[in-house]
């Protein structure tokens, strides 16, 4: 997921004694590896986790981690465990949340299986710098997919956020750490921008293809190329400990659109795409991976939101077979109908 | 007052408890015809592409009573209690119609995680059905005890098969596809005319056959998918087994793969789509039964 290895590869290598292997980069090979082995149509972050698996099992990793979600997404690990174990491989499968809730003690005994000298609170002081680690991460990435693509030297942004989780990598202590913290949010608040008049477009959908497919900063660029700059809003920390807090409020202020909680994020997409028509954005785009379920539930309430305040909105499905190509001629399009609509604003009406 | 029904998704589920609690409260109801291709094609009509084919057909029930009724009923079933969950499909249901038709809806919540149960959802409608909380309450345990008879004899009737002498093909699939007269009954029909008996899935006693499920999966976390594949506890009595599932079924896509893996007996697994052509289908059922004969 991203960037997010760092804080993961820190904890297990702290708390567990373990060598931890960086998933390699998702490339067409791995795409092409993980559809061949899962099910037809079952939805794109299987297949991509899929391929990703197999690649990493080639190279030697033995002990696979995977967490569990809301909905068809907590019942991937037993079908990848079942698939890769068909296709021969030998590895231990450990899964984190089964049926929605963690079970503390069943996950003591694998950790323990793992490394024999698994100590339970010195774990416990590494998972609070690994969230502190995370929570930064986020801070940070924030303010950089705001202004990246702005910036007067190229690459700039990445250069100084790359540096930054090298340096996350090595922290020993949480005051180190938080250091570290203090002195790259000053330097990434310094690197120039060039900001002149903006669109602002919102970003919402899936939260594995929000992260994953895009995670370089593929569609800030293509945007920011146009002078589009784009709002976010799922990253691991909302993920991981704002969200049952967030979901009464969100329910409150959707009441004529929705009475229940939806699954997964759709009641929060339903939210945010409100959110974003009353504080008068430019364009919504909504992405997804195909055949996820939730979200096609939510789809037509999006729609009908945007319709009602008068603001566009695009849909992006991604499978395994999508190309970068594509996706940038429908963006073309959507910018240029922003704009056409911006300016027509600006000449008075008769 | 008339309350309508569509004869889709929960219909399945439900029918005889909600003709059972109706009857008693003497208010009428209106059911909508069996799926027909004009029911279907306005239901593709109305949906988003990607939506599944029942939930397709689901919309094209409610666009057939919308104008012939008062109310419409739409349960939302969040959970039957911890690792008992139902489809996202089944929890958006209530919202996606809502907000695809101008319609008023007659709302239930089934949330046992968070004690809200099936009885608590029907008391708070004694305001819109103009009853009393009690007589609703009768009502509701009349047509509770009525069901558990009618089940019981469903349930030994799917047993008495177990024991024929025909080809015993075990049909595994959600209620709403079995029955549905354009997606399950084609090939129920079809199998009937090759001289097979027919097991339903879901026509066993769930709370004698649960146990099953850890056998194949051990941590599903769905009551429907859970109580398709807990049928498969009398596998050594049938000769093959069919797996029934719609285009993009979530759970299916996952639950069926999964237990593909692990039996051994001849198997076929039958995914349809709203194109509607039965030839292809029989083609496969007609080679899958042939094995049997040999």
């Amino acid at each position: 997921m991203g960037n997010y290895y760092i804080p993961a590869s820190y904890f297990f290598s702290h708390a567990l004694n373990a060598k931890v292997m960086k998933s390699p980069k998702i490339t067409s090979k791995t795409i092409e590896l993980g559809s061949k082995y899962s099910p037809d149509f079952v939805c794109s972050p299987f297949k991509y986790t899929l391929g990703t698996m197999i690649e990493g099992l080639e190279k030697g990793a033995n002990v696979i981690f995977q967490l569990g979600g809301g909905c068809r997404y907590g019942y991937y690990s037993e079908l990848q465990e079942q698939i890769l174990k068909d296709l021969g491989y030998d590895f231990l499968y450990i899964n984190f949340i089964t049926g929605g809730k963690a079970d503390v003690k069943k996950i003591y005994r694998e950790l323990k299986k793992i490394d024999k000298k698994f100590n339970p609170i010195k774990a416990l002081y590494y998972l609070f710098i690994t969230t502190k680690m995370i929570k930064y991460m986020d801070k940070i990435d924030d303010y950089i997919r705001k202004n990246i693509g702005f910036e007067v030297n190229e690459n700039e942004f990445e250069k100084t956020n790359d540096e930054m989780l090298k340096e996350f990598s090595k922290t020993r202590n949480y005051i180190s750490l938080y250091r570290t913290y203090k002195k790259y949010r000053k330097k990434i608040k310094s690197i120039k921008v060039n900001k002149k008049e903006v669109l602002k477009v919102g970003i919402i959908g899936e939260l594995y293809t929000v992260m994953e497919p895009f995670s370089n900063y593929f569609l800030e660029r293509e945007l920011a190329k146009f002078g589009i700059e784009i709002t976010r809003f799922t990253n691991a920390h909302y993920l991981l400990f704002e969200k049952t807090k967030k979901v009464k409020k969100y329910l409150k202020n959707t009441k004529e659109y929705i009475k229940y909680r939806m699954g997964a994020d759709a009641h929060d997409n339903v939210a945010r795409a409100k959110e974003l028509c009353e504080k008068k954005y430019d364009g919504i785009i909504h992405i997804k991976s195909s055949f996820c379920t939730p979200e096609i539930g939510c789809m037509h309430i999006i729609e009908k939101i945007c319709s009602k305040y008068d603001v566009p909105v695009i849909f992006f499905s991604f499978d395994s077979n999508t190309s970068e190509v594509g996706i940038k001629t429908r963006l073309e399009a959507f910018y240029e109908m922003i704009e056409m609509r911006k300016n027509n604003e600006m000449l008075p009406r008769n | 007052m008339t309350i309508g029904i569509p004869r889709s998704m929960f219909y399945y589920y439900f029918n005889k408890k909600w003709k059972y609690f109706f009857d008693y409260l003497n208010i009428n109801t209106i059911i909508s015809p069996k799926t027909n291709r004009k029911i279907l094609d306005n239901g593709i009509k109305l949906s988003t592409d990607e939506m599944c084919l029942s939930l397709k057909s689901y919309i094209g029930h409610v666009d057939y009573l919308k104008d012939k009724c008062d109310y419409i009923l739409i349960p939302r079933i969040d959970n039957y209690g911890y690792k008992e969950q139902t489809c996202t499909n089944f929890l958006a249901i209530y919202d996606i119609i809502n907000n695809i038709f101008d319609i008023k809806i007659l709302d239930y919540n089934i949330d046992l995680e968070h004690h809200e149960t099936e009885l608590d959802g029907l008391l708070k409608l004694s305001k819109i059905l103009k009853r009393t909380k009690t007589k609703i309450k009768k009502a509701y345990e009349y047509a509770c005890t009525m069901e558990g008879k009618d089940k019981k004899k469903i349930v030994i009737d799917n047993m008495n098969k177990l024991s024929s002498k025909k080809t015993k093909v075990l049909l595994i699939g959600h209620s709403y596809n079995l029955y549905d007269s354009l997606i399950g009954t084609p090939i129920i029909n079809y199998l009937e005319k090759l001289n097979c008996e027919v097991i339903y899935s879901d026509r066993f006693d769930y709370q004698s056959t649960k146990q099953t499920v850890l056998k194949y999966s051990k941590n599903l976390y769905w009551r429907y998918s859970k109580q398709n594949i807990s049928s498969l506890k009398y596998i050594d009595k049938v000769d093959g087994i069919i797996f029934l599932s719609t285009f993009p079924c979530g759970l299916d896509s996952l639950v069926n793969e999964l237990v593909l893996r692990k039996i051994n007996k001849p198997y076929l697994n039958l995914i349809l789509d709203d194109l509607g052509g039965i030839a292809g289908m029989e083609t496969r059922i007609e080679s899958f039964v042939d094995i049997f004969e040999y």
